[in-house]
């Protein structure tokens, strides 16, 4: 098709590669979002998930996050970041912040949540405490849905630091949004390639982190997802 | 929060609402009458439910700012059809969310239950209609809520290439620096897709009379599950 054409032929320019407007620093950029957003994110939602999913309270909370977390619109929240806050970048990253924190914090609460009872009282019975239940028989059988979750939040940090560009922030979301305005499609669909290579390229990363982390034993039970 | 302007602009909201829930739930009842048929043939024939499930979750990774984007040559962003670059992309959407949930409906049917409806003189096509679809129907409609959900929310995104239903509020808010426009569509977002859960949560119980009043099916005594 001649638009994919355009498309290939505006990434193969030299000058895509090259100085701050290159593809390499806007990826940069966009890597730096999401990675902060989601570092962030999870620095408050893994232990929050552990504790709420250790000792089964608070569970209605987890319930109203996981609707809201996905009826929030990302782009409403993060111009409303961007507004109150008089322009700030900081406020949006705060917006992605929000927006990774509900899929970490279900799923992993999910995780501990369906950890077979019989396989706790088997941790106790060995003479664990519950900090060792926690770390040596919860987590690692929780492993599979808590990358799910972290996943589910990069992913999901990829796309709204792409639509967040509309109010100005870099990262490869500029090349959708100046080639929309500019009428330049070439330059969107180029952005656009740019902008789901990076995404699959997140679902493999975190393909890889799952053979790592997930002990075999649990490996082979947890379907794939 | 200027409630003034709330109320003054009833009318605007209402109908921008009311694009916002056709731009979204076209692509639901699409999406459920191709991921009906896709999931039964999945199970019918294993082969085809691996490359299936590839597919979905590679669509679930990319943005939805870059699937609209790569439609634009074909279905515009003004004109007839410029409705189709949403309903594509979120058809998409709602088929990797409602796929997977199809087939493990229909792989819970127990074994049993299918050799009875077969001993009782039912057919392949009487017997799935009659039988494994209804045992299907929560698992399906749980994919359906979180598909419904999403798509409201993500049809905002749309404004971005000026069809967004209530995503209009957000970038008409951003331009105007009007905060209250902004939480207005946020709040009207998260209303119209908490509604949409709930109504859903009543059809599952209306076409679902055999799961209610606790009156759930026991496994056989001497059966572990």
């Amino acid at each position: 098709m001649n638009a994919f054409q355009s498309a290939w032929a505006w990434l193969t320019q030299p000058q895509q590669w090259l100085g701050p407007d290159g593809i390499p620093a806007r990826l940069v950029q966009h890597l730096e979002y999401t990675g902060i957003a989601v570092a962030v994110a999870a620095l408050i939602a893994l232990p929050l998930g552990l504790l709420i999913g250790h000792t089964g309270r608070g569970s209605l909370v987890i319930v109203t996050l996981a609707n809201l977390g996905r009826a929030l619109p990302t782009l409403g929240l993060v111009v409303l970041a961007f507004l109150i806050s008089n322009g700030s970048p900081a406020a949006v990253l705060v917006a992605l912040v929000v927006l990774a924190i509900p899929p970490i914090l279900v799923d992993t609460y999910e995780g501990v949540r369906g950890v077979d009872p019989d396989v706790k009282d088997a941790a106790r019975g060995m003479g664990m405490t519950a900090g060792q239940t926690l770390l040596r028989a919860e987590i690692p059988m929780a492993m599979p849905l808590i990358l799910l979750g972290l996943r589910t939040a990069a992913i999901q940090i990829v796309a709204t630091a792409t639509i967040a560009a509309y109010i100005g922030l870099g990262g490869l979301g500029r090349y959708i949004i100046d080639g929309l305005s500019e009428d330049n499609y070439a330059m969107v669909a180029g952005g656009a390639v740019v902008v789901v290579a990076l995404a699959l390229a997140v679902q493999v990363v975190f393909a890889g982190i799952r053979r790592l982390a997930v002990p075999a034993g649990i490996r082979q039970q947890a379907q794939a997802s | 929060m200027d409630w003034g302007w709330v109320f003054g602009n009833i009318g605007e909201l209402a109908s921008l609402a009311a694009r916002n829930l056709y731009l979204a739930m076209i692509p639901v009842v699409l999406g459920l009458l191709i991921a009906v048929p896709l999931g039964v043939l999945s199970v019918r024939w294993g082969w085809v439910y691996p490359p299936v499930l590839s597919a979905t979750s590679v669509i679930y990774a990319i943005p939805s700012l870059a699937l609209f984007v790569f439609l634009i040559p074909f279905t515009g962003v003004v004109g007839t059809t410029r409705d189709l670059t949403l309903i594509i992309p979120l058809t998409l959407y709602t088929l990797a969310t409602l796929v997977p949930n199809v087939v493990d409906g229909l792989r819970s049917v127990p074994e049993p239950v299918r050799q009875s409806a077969t001993a009782m003189g039912f057919g392949g096509l009487r017997r799935l209609v009659r039988v494994e679809l209804p045992i299907a129907t929560p698992v399906v409609f749980a994919g359906l809520r979180v598909a419904t959900v999403a798509s409201i929310s993500l049809v905002s995104v749309g404004e971005l290439i000026g069809n967004g239903g209530l995503g209009f509020l957000f970038t008409d808010g951003e331009q105007r620096s009007f905060p209250t426009e902004i939480y207005a569509g946020i709040g009207l977002i998260v209303i119209l897709a908490l509604a949409a859960d709930l109504l859903l949560v009543l059809l599952r119980w209306l076409a679902t009379p055999w799961l209610r009043s606790g009156r759930r099916a026991a496994p056989t005594p001497g059966q572990t599950a």
